[in-house]
Parts: C-alpha cells; sequence; structure tokens
C-alpha cells in the first residue's frame, strides 16, 4: 500500500472523506493536512473532494462498530492536540481492523493520545462554564473566552439551558468564531477582529460588585496563591473580571435611565433598619 | 448604608463557612424561569479566591445581628463589629444579576441569629420566596438551618432551597458547653434528623407522584471547626462517620480555626489555622466516602491523631505491609482502592483494561495511577518498577518526598519542624 499526505478543507465531513479515500484508494497516510495549511512537500500528496455520502458512510459504520469512538472522533476534532486528523485515523484504522476490543484499555497507544486530548477538551469545557463571564449591554449578554480547544460546541447546550430566556454570545478569541444564541436558536459563526463594548452604568456597578465580593472572601490567613492558580490557571485570568484593571470599572457611555441597584439613592438612611430595597431593573424580572 | 458596603460587610462575615459546593442538585431549565443547576456531579466552580477556596455560591449572611455570644465567632454579640441586614429586594436582585453574568451558580445563604431563630428563619423564607417566586430563580440555592428553628419553618426552607445544613462547629458537647453556651448538641441534632427523615419521605413521594414538591433534593452537609477545641482527629473522624451512617449526610466540611478573637478558652491570636491537620481529615474524609475505609481502620487510641507527614492512605499502608504487594492483574477493586496513589477512576480503568490483554507496568502510569506512591505497593505481570528498591525506612522518606512539592509553602515549613522533633 502506497504512503500517501492528504489535504481536506478543515470539515469535520472533510476529514470522514480523508478516511473514506484511503480505503478506495488503498492508501496509508501519513499525515493529514487543512489546505490552508498546504505547504508543498516531497511526499506524494493528494487533494480531498468532501463528499456528504462519503462521510455520512464513514460515520455510520463508525457508530456501528463503536458509538463511543464516534464520540470521540467528534470532540477529538475540536481538540487542540496536533496532529489530531492522524490519530483520530489511526484510530479508525485500528478499530475497522481489530474491532472494539482494544478500546476497553485507556493506555492503548493509539487510543490513549485521542482519549487524553478529549479529556482536556471536556475539562476545560468544564472549567469554562464557570469561568464565562457575561456582561449585559443593551439587553444582551456577551462574553469573550480564550480556550485552546473549541470548547463552543461542547458549551452550547449548558449556556442555551441556563440562559434559555435571554440574548447572549459568547466569543472565541483563540479561534474566532462566537456562539449566538436569541428566542430557543444558537448558531456558532466565525467572527474576526471583536471587540467589546465599554460598559454602562449598570453593567459597571455589577462588576464592582462583583469584584468586592471576590476580594472579600478570601480568608488572608488562609492565603495560598498557589492552590489558586492550580485550580483555575493564569491564562482563563485575562478574560474574568475580578481580574481586570481599573479601566474595567468605569462606565464609559451615558448612565442608563432609572434608578439603579446599588445607588445611593433609593436606600434607607444607616443606622435605621432596612425596609425595602432599591427597585428592580425590569430585565431582571 | 449602600449596597456595596453591605455586600461587603456581609460576605465578610460568611467567609469562615467552609461549605461552598453546588453538588448534588439537577434541576433542568424551566421555561420563564431563569437557571437551572448544574448537571455536572461535582458541581460548577466559577472561580477560587486568593486563598485557593472554589467561589461557587453568592456566600453571605441575610444579617450579621446576633443574639448569640459564641466565642470562635466574628459575628458574636459582644464583638464590636459593622453590623448590616439586607433587605429581601436588595438579596433577590444581586442573586439574579450575578447569576446572570455567570459569576456564581446561585446562592448560599446564612443568617446571624437576629432576635430568635424562629425570627430570623422566616427572614430567610421571605428573602428566598421573593427569589424563587418573584424573580423566578431556578438556580441552586444552599441555607442554613438554624438549631432551635420550629420544625414547620425547616419545612419551608427546605421546599424553596436545594441543599440544607445545619452546622455542628465544635466536635464534641463539652466544646460546645464552654464556647458556644446557648447551642446544645440536641438542638443541632433534631433539625438534622428532621431534614434526614423528611428528605427519605420526600424520595417515597416522588416515586408516586412525580410532580410532588422537593425538599433540599441535594441533601444536608455540616461543618465541623477544627483546632478550636483539643477534640483528636479519631473524635472528629468518627462524629463524621457517624453523620454519614446515620445522617446520611452528603458532605462534612471541615473548617481550620482561624484564631479572631483573644479569649481564655481559645488558641491565641498568633496561632496559625491548622490548614494541614484540615487537609488530611478531608483526605480521611474521601477514604470514608469513596475508598471504603472505616474510622477505625485509619486511627485507633493508640494513635488518634493523623500523622502530618504523609497522607492517611499512605499511613495505613504503611501500618499494613502485608496487604502489599497488591498484583493490579487479579486483585478486586476493593484492594485496589486500597493502595496509595490509585483512585477511583485509576481503578476502574484497571478493571476495564485487563479484560483486553494483561497489564505491565508501563501501562499504569497512562492509566492515572500516580506511580510515585503506587510503585512500593503494587506489582504488574508479578514486576515491580525497573530498579525500584527500598527498604522500611526509605519507603517512609519516599512517600513524604512524593507529597512535598503539592503541599503549601508555609506547611512544608512546619513539616521540617515535625522531622527534627521526631
Amino acid at each position: 500500500m502506497a504512503e500517501m499526505v492528504y489535504y481536506y478543507d478543515g470539515s469535520f465531513e472533510g476529514f470522514l472523506c480523508c478516511i473514506f479515500d484511503s480505503y478506495a484508494n488503498k492508501e496509508v497516510l501519513t499525515a493529514i493536512y487543512r489546505d490552508e495549511d498546504f505547504v508543498p512537500t516531497l511526499f506524494a500528496s493528494r487533494v480531498i473532494q468532501t463528499n456528504q455520502d462519503h462521510a455520512n458512510r464513514v460515520y455510520r459504520k463508525v457508530v456501528k462498530c463503536s458509538p463511543y469512538t464516534a464520540s470521540l472522533l467528534q470532540k477529538g476534532f475540536l481538540t487542540c492536540l496536533p496532529e489530531k486528523e492522524l490519530y483520530m485515523y489511526r484510530l479508525v484504522v485500528k478499530l475497522l481492523r481489530e474491532g472494539p476490543g482494544f478500546l476497553r484499555n485507556f493506555s492503548d497507544e493509539t487510543l490513549h493520545p485521542v482519549a487524553k486530548a478529549v479529556q482536556h477538551l471536556m475539562g476545560e469545557a468544564h472549567l469554562l462554564k464557570g469561568f464565562v463571564r457575561f456582561s449585559e449591554l443593551g439587553g444582551v449578554l456577551g462574553s469573550e473566552i480564550a480556550p485552546k480547544n473549541r470548547v463552543l460546541p461542547v458549551l452550547r447546550s449548558h449556556f442555551c439551558a441556563r440562559y434559555q430566556n435571554e440574548k447572549f454570545f459568547i466569543y472565541d478569541r483563540t479561534h474566532q468564531e462566537a456562539l449566538f444564541y436569541a428566542a430557543g436558536k444558537a448558531v456558532i459563526r466565525p467572527l474576526v477582529d471583536f471587540q467589546m463594548a465599554p460598559p454602562d452604568e449598570t453593567e459597571a456597578t455589577y462588576r464592582i460588585l462583583w469584584k468586592r465580593f471576590y476580594d472579600t472572601i478570601a480568608i488572608k490567613e488562609r492565603y495560598n496563591p498557589k492552590c489558586r492558580m492550580t485550580n483555575m490557571p493564569k491564562r482563563y485570568w485575562s478574560t474574568m473580571t475580578e481580574f481586570q484593571g481599573e479601566e474595567h470599572f468605569k462606565a464609559q457611555s451615558s448612565p442608563a435611565a432609572g434608578s439603579v441597584p446599588g445607588a445611593p439613592a433609593g436606600i434607607s438612611a444607616p443606622g435605621k433598619r432596612p425596609e425595602r430595597g432599591p427597585s428592580v431593573p425590569e430585565s431582571a424580572l | 448604608m449602600d449596597v456595596l458596603e453591605k455586600l461587603t460587610v456581609l460576605t465578610d462575615a460568611a467567609k469562615y463557612d467552609a461549605a461552598c459546593t453546588s453538588s448534588g442538585g439537577s434541576r433542568s431549565a424551566r421555561k420563564g424561569y431563569i437557571g437551572n443547576t448544574s448537571s455536572s456531579v461535582a458541581g460548577c466552580c466559577h472561580s477560587f479566591s486568593a486563598d485557593g477556596r472554589c467561589v461557587t455560591l453568592l456566600k453571605v449572611l441575610l444579617t450579621n445581628h446576633c443574639v448569640y455570644d459564641c466565642k470562635y465567632c466574628v459575628n458574636r454579640r459582644s464583638n464590636d463589629t459593622k453590623r448590616a441586614a439586607f433587605t429581601p429586594e436588595e438579596l433577590a436582585d444581586l442573586t439574579i444579576n450575578f447569576y446572570r453574568r455567570n459569576y456564581i451558580e446561585g446562592l448560599f445563604l446564612s443568617s446571624g441569629v437576629f432576635r430568635s431563630p424562629d425570627y430570623t428563619t422566616e427572614l430567610m423564607i421571605r428573602a428566598l420566596r421573593l427569589l424563587r417566586e418573584q424573580y423566578r430563580f431556578n438556580g441552586y440555592i444552599h441555607a442554613k438551618a438554624i438549631p432551635g428553628t420550629s420544625p414547620e419553618l425547616v419545612e419551608q426552607l427546605g421546599l424553596l432551597a436545594d441543599r440544607l445544613s445545619v452546622n455542628i462547629e465544635l466536635p464534641s458537647e463539652a466544646g460546645l458547653k464552654t464556647l458556644a453556651p446557648e447551642k446544645t448538641k440536641q438542638a443541632i441534632l433534631t433539625p438534622m434528623r428532621q431534614i434526614q427523615t423528611r428528605n427519605q419521605q420526600n424520595q417515597e413521594e416522588l416515586v408516586k407522584y412525580r410532580h410532588a414538591p422537593k425538599f433540599a433534593p441535594a441533601g444536608q452537609s455540616t461543618q465541623l471547626i477544627v483546632g478550636a477545641t483539643r477534640d483528636t482527629d479519631l473524635h472528629i473522624l468518627r462524629l463524621t462517620q457517624g453523620l454519614y451512617d446515620r445522617y446520611h449526610l452528603k458532605r462534612v466540611f471541615y473548617s481550620a480555626y482561624v484564631p479572631v478573637v483573644e479569649h481564655a478558652l481559645l488558641p491565641a491570636k498568633d496561632v496559625k489555622p491548622p490548614l494541614l491537620r484540615e487537609h488530611r481529615l478531608y483526605q480521611a474524609d474521601w477514604l470514608l466516602r469513596f475508598y471504603g475505609f472505616r474510622a477505625e481502620e485509619l486511627l485507633d487510641e493508640r494513635n488518634p491523631d493523623f500523622d502530618p507527614r504523609v497522607d492517611p492512605k499512605c499511613s495505613w499502608a504503611l501500618a499494613h505491609l502485608e496487604f502489599f504487594p497488591v498484583e493490579v492483574n487479579t486483585a478486586d477493586y476493593e484492594s485496589l482502592l486500597r493502595i496509595p496513589g490509585v483512585g477511583v477512576t485509576s481503578a476502574r480503568r484497571i478493571l476495564s483494561a485487563r479484560r483486553s490483554g494483561r497489564l505491565h507496568i508501563d501501562d499504569l502510569r497512562k492509566l492515572g495511577v500516580v506511580m510515585k506512591r503506587a510503585q512500593y505497593f503494587l506489582t504488574a505481570s508479578g514486576k515491580v518498577p525497573e530498579g525500584l528498591r527500598f527498604t522500611q525506612d526509605s519507603l517512609l522518606r519516599g512517600l513524604i518526598a512524593a507529597e512535598l512539592p503539592s503541599l503549601p509553602q508555609q506547611e512544608a515549613v512546619q513539616l521540617s519542624l515535625f522531622d527534627s522533633v521526631g
């Protein structure tokens, strides 16, 4: 069997077609690259055309052999593992050759790199379920993240269920794409060079409140920066409200109309027992 | 006083409560409501504070006014500190707006005892009801049940909250008598028992009627302060075990006592909180809940406290060398779990992997086994790791060295002190 380098269009279907064509042409793949990463090589190479039918056939076959592998392929495709296509290709080849028995062994040399990368993806997505910070601007919640893996498809169901009555978006700075959600519909679209707008009065107030809460909750006798860094690596800090500089907490546009919680007006004088709190912004109801 | 200042005072007063988890609830989103509870078993951490503790809930007191005078507490009546109280509206507004921005997973509401336990609980119920019904909050709520509250009010609180907790605070009745004279063991255990029976009853109701109102679906937890009294680790661990067995608690939290006040009956103010001891207790707590250990196996009357140098599982292994080495290809799940460095996940992976072929030493690291501890205690296909030689003495040294880098710096100083003594 001839050794070959394949180029595909970067889509999941395109990747499945690489597997299809490698069988159809009786070729063993030594590398799989995306079109845009094209570099002229001395090795024999082939550009694969994406064909939905072929992709479906490969996927159905994998699901039939092992649904677990199918989910590994889907998730593995989102990971930041270098040469992930090649690792996943070898996984499929081994599955079709030997059957699903080896999948029980997590330390299997073909399975382990893919399973490990998927674990990394799911771990990062789990952390980001907590670390995503939204800002409200004109009734829309927006946030920005900079993950290593493409976590948006994994995060989609979590945030769409949680904020089903809101309009929101999450912008992935690393992969230049964004998840948009409104009225029960969610889409992930490429988005280049996006800049967050500065906060208005209300937004700035809640940012200040949160920062104060975060600073107060720590017990100084137990100060343990190493433990914090282990649980929350520093690369996440750049998009989290509590670690931003002063500029982040200053309102830039004209103050929102109406009473805002946290503003001194509407709160009973100190010393007296509080009776009624400030009015509630309509958006909270 | 504005909301920012109230938040500061009431957070500062609430921060010594260790419990801050959002686990155990699985409420899906509802139309017209905001939020759900995390589907993950472990809950969801939204941040980590400078002391490395997870921030998942908005942890505040409703008020820090208190009629009690517990010696160890910052909010005691005789302490000269700034007092504040949230109105239900302020609290609901903060919770909703923090939640929408994904700052938090929900609310952790506790309170100082204002006038009486019943009156305080009524205030808490009013705040939670506003949040649930008017603001339509569907996220996680953890509420404190105050000892001495009447059962009817605990019942109402449980229908609004996901998790309830009653703090035991001091591990022995003698401790309670000297440091918290207004509290009794009985007053603490009564609501705990009520929550447990009501929870069981609720499970049965839910089988019969799918839409029966849920009573504290995420169960109950409690907290013990470690280091304020002279109670031994054995005493604390036995108490913990009893709480898991008899009261079906989801979690017992340990809080290293931070000296906040000078008092003849308490450790001096310059004493450091016993963080390492707290750490060892948590490790032992995990052994009780997930590893099938019993308190009596880990400690006994002759050794009533944990060895600070090695973790409780290593301690147990060192005292039971006849149990080792364990052959990973043939041992059952329970025996695998007894090996230091093998956890629930890696033990399951070993069980699954050996069905497809014999395991070798090199595979174990990939399966998630922590070999720097496990290497002394196992064999794979009859072999030990290459080049491994050890005696009983060097074994202990090896285990201490293996854990040292993962302990915080100040603990390392404590360790070297112990070394020079021993």
